[in-house]
């Protein structure tokens, strides 16, 4: 199952590699991996998605936890919550499909950040089943680059993941 | 004297934080990067610096009078090679759970990154076998830093924590006023002391209701100063214990509770009363594949009570039914209490026909070997070597046949008695322990037992020994081959003995004459007692003892690997009896 982990760090150097080696050491699947630093410039907000059967995302979380830097770790997936990809997507945007890009543009919510004769940047972000479904829908051959943020969450309720 | 507030350089503060932490020694070598702390180490008398020749032997050193004394042990070595060579070191620190400081020197600030001369990224490579680890940017975090590494080898799980220090922030010219932080907090880090009561009344209630209980204890007993209330408990509740390789020692082994080592080369009763077990009471143990052989076959029968101060120990090889997170002794504390209040008075043993069972499955006798022999067996090797000893031994191991032979056969009565590198398995590692624990316990006995392979792993030592004068007594079990590795080829291997045979030895009599001490040779079985009689006489030398072993002993019982704990080889003299 897939699983959405939100980890506070103390916001020290080499913390990221310490998550990052874990999960390369102990053999864990790593699908993405976002940091940055919180509103207590202090503390790094990590959120990772991970993959694997129950004992291995208990492992994960417990592993996560033993790591000297960590403060916090939180699996999302445990309860409602939100999750959030931001992605920017640059389309071959030419003649008949300019039209057609606009449109596909406008159904998913995304916005056109930049434009020239031939292209566009398009910024979309919700969760990432909706990204790939943008990805999906762009007729075959018009995709230039594509980045994703990987995502990040946040779970619902007045509760926050705070020290 | 307190030096709060005196200004001192960042060389000086490590000195200091050293003398603060009540260090008594550092195992060490000097070398560009940290030359600043060696000229800090010269200008006192209070910390004393034991000069190793190789660095790996600086953490096994550091290492050794750590598990010998429960205390942090201390290494310092230079940069580059210095930090790599005592990696191995960490490691087997990091394998066995040992408090250890590592300080590191590191090239200046200004040039890290630029592939300086002796540099390489010492947080980088010993980060997957440390607990944790600093680079020190600034001479004014580095007392806090140091006090935060001690506080964190010596707390929860201990561990080995490296700290890195670039050569500037040692620099003699920079001053600062010296505060060495008594207490340290650290949100990030809270190490759990106490187990949750109501799981600790769930797993005595189990107990309670055992009718096949067996107690399986690991080195978390001895790291948590626990030997005492495991052996309360065991005499309270009468169930059989077994131990694993670490554990050993923490509960006295000739006491006939004790049904032997578990696991690999245990015993056929405990490695039997594991398979039938009905409740199994972990209590310090990692559930580690050299204990479980396969494990789908793994006490099949058991509920599981685990009691470890590491969350991440619990359900991480074998799902476990209680689970209990604490430090052993609180948690052993706790269960007993709870279990004077609730067990029956009992006399004797109160699971009397499971001890039957258990005995009738030690009558299979599964270390027997060949006494008459002519050649000097290792087994007989290590029950002289108790007798000459009486017990009273702080023994260190190098890996392979001879470490097995001496878990088997030497019964220890005390924790801390036994040291051997158990999880990572580093041949090399006994003679450099054994200094460590010397110096630790200059009155005791202190024996290294090896194999001539291990021993020129860190054979240099033999200078240490002699400059510190440490009357260290070597026992090395001499049968010419990598005896594990040959084991395993005659076993799995159709007896292909490739690279395990060990040529061009050298004379070892004379190898340790050429370092300043005493050598001696003992081939035949007649002679043995004597020779060792006379190595431990000397009680102000070294002496390495070379002992012409039968070549061929294999270690049993032996359970191969992916095999159930029940299926064990047991030694062929006994091969042609019905086992159950």
């Amino acid at each position: 199952m897939r699983h959405i982990i939100a980890v506070l760090l103390e916001n020290e150097a080499g913390a990221l590699s310490r998550v990052a080696g874990l999960f390369s050491a102990r053999g864990y699947n790593i699908e993405s991996l976002t940091v940055a630093p919180t509103d207590d410039p202090t503390l790094s907000r990590m959120t990772l998605v991970t993959n694997g059967n129950e004992e291995i995302v208990e492992q994960i979380k417990k592993q996560l936890n033993k790591l000297i830097d960590t403060v916090k770790v939180f699996d999302l997936t445990e309860g409602p919550h939100i999750e959030r990809e931001m992605m920017m997507i640059k389309v071959r945007a030419a003649g008949e499909n300019r039209e057609e890009l606009k449109r596909l543009t406008d159904i998913f919510r995304a916005k056109i950040i930049d434009v020239t004769d031939t292209s566009y940047v398009v910024e979309l972000t919700g969760a990432s089943k909706k990204l790939d479904a943008f990805i999906d829908a762009v007729p075959a051959g018009l995709i230039v680059e594509v980045v994703r943020s990987g995502p990040t969450g946040i779970a619902r309720g007045d509760k926050g993941l705070t020290l | 004297m307190d030096m709060n507030g005196v200004d001192l350089s960042g060389a000086e503060i490590v000195v200091q934080a050293l003398i603060d932490e009540g260090v008594e020694y550092v195992f060490g070598y000097p070398g560009g990067a940290v030359l600043h702390m060696y000229d800090a180490l010269f200008k006192q008398d209070q910390v004393k610096h034991i000069l190793v020749r190789h660095e790996q032997a600086a953490a096994h050193a550091a290492d050794g009078y750590a598990r010998a004394t429960g205390r942090c042990g201390v290494c310092l070595v230079t940069s580059g090679p210095g930090a790599t060579n005592a990696v191995t070191g960490i490691a087997t620190a990091y394998m066995d759970s040992i408090p250890m400081v590592c300080i590191s020197g590191q090239v200046p600030t200004p040039v890290i990154g630029s592939d300086a001369f002796q540099e390489v990224d010492t947080v980088g490579i010993t980060r997957p076998c440390v607990k944790h680890n600093f680079l020190v940017k600034d001479v004014r975090d580095l007392a806090t830093t140091l006090r935060k590494a001690f506080y964190i080898a010596m707390t929860g799980r201990p561990g080995p924590v490296v700290v890195d220090i670039p050569k500037d922030v040692t620099d003699p010219n920079i001053k600062i006023p010296y505060h060495y932080p008594r207490e340290i907090q650290m949100r990030s880090y809270q190490p759990i002391e106490r187990g949750h009561l109501g799981q600790i009344k769930r797993a005595v209630e189990l107990m309670l209701q055992a009718k096949r209980p067996v107690l399986y204890t690991g080195g978390g007993v001895v790291l948590g100063e626990a030997a005492a209330q495991l052996t309360e408990l065991a005499r309270l509740t009468g169930f059989p214990l077994t131990s694993t390789l670490m554990g050993l020692g923490a509960y006295p082994m000739t006491d006939p509770q004790f049904i032997g080592m578990l696991g690999m080369h245990g015993t056929y009763e405990a490695n039997m009363a594991m398979h039938e077990t009905d409740v199994l009471i972990a209590i310090g143990a990692r559930f580690d594949d050299r204990v479980t052989g396969k494990i789908e076959h793994f006490c099949p029968h058991a509920k599981i009570v685990h009691v470890d101060v590491d969350p991440s120990s619990i359900s991480k090889n074998v799902r476990v039914d209680v689970p209990i997170v604490g430090q052993v002794a609180s948690v052993l504390t706790d269960m007993l209490g709870l279990w004077k209040e609730q067990a029956p008075t009992t006399t004797g043993r109160p699971v009397a026909d499971w001890w039957a069972k258990i005995e009738e499955w030690r009558r299979v006798d599964c270390l027997h070997y060949d006494r008459h022999s002519d050649k000097i067996k290792p087994q007989f090797a290590v029950e002289t070597l108790y007798q000459v000893t009486k017990g009273d031994l702080y023994l260190t191991s190098d890996v392979g046949q001879h470490q097995m032979f001496a878990a088997q056969f030497y019964p220890f009565d005390k924790p801390r008695r036994w040291i051997n590198s158990g999880g990572l398995g580093t041949m090399g590692f006994g003679l450099p322990a054994a200094m460590g624990v010397q110096l630790a316990f200059p009155q005791a006995q202190v024996a290294c037992i090896s194999g001539e392979a291990s021993i020129l792993m860190c054979i240099q030592e033999m200078a240490t020994c002699q400059q510190y004068k440490l009357p260290i007594k070597v026992v090395l079990l001499n049968n010419g081959y990598m005896g594990m590795v040959r084991q395993w080829q005659e076993f799995f291997y159709e007896s292909r003995y490739s690279n395990s045979y060990v040529d061009a030895l050298p004379d070892f009599v004379k190898l340790a004459e050429s370092f300043g001490h005493v050598g001696m040779r003992v081939e035949r079985p007649a002679d043995l007692a004597a020779a060792m009689q006379e190595a431990f006489a000397m009680k102000d030398r070294f002496v390495f003892l070379d002992v012409v072993v039968d070549p061929t002993e294999n270690v049993y019982p032996m359970i191969a690997a992916g095999k159930g704990q029940h299926e064990m080889h047991l030694p062929p003299s006994l091969s042609d009896r019905e086992l159950a």
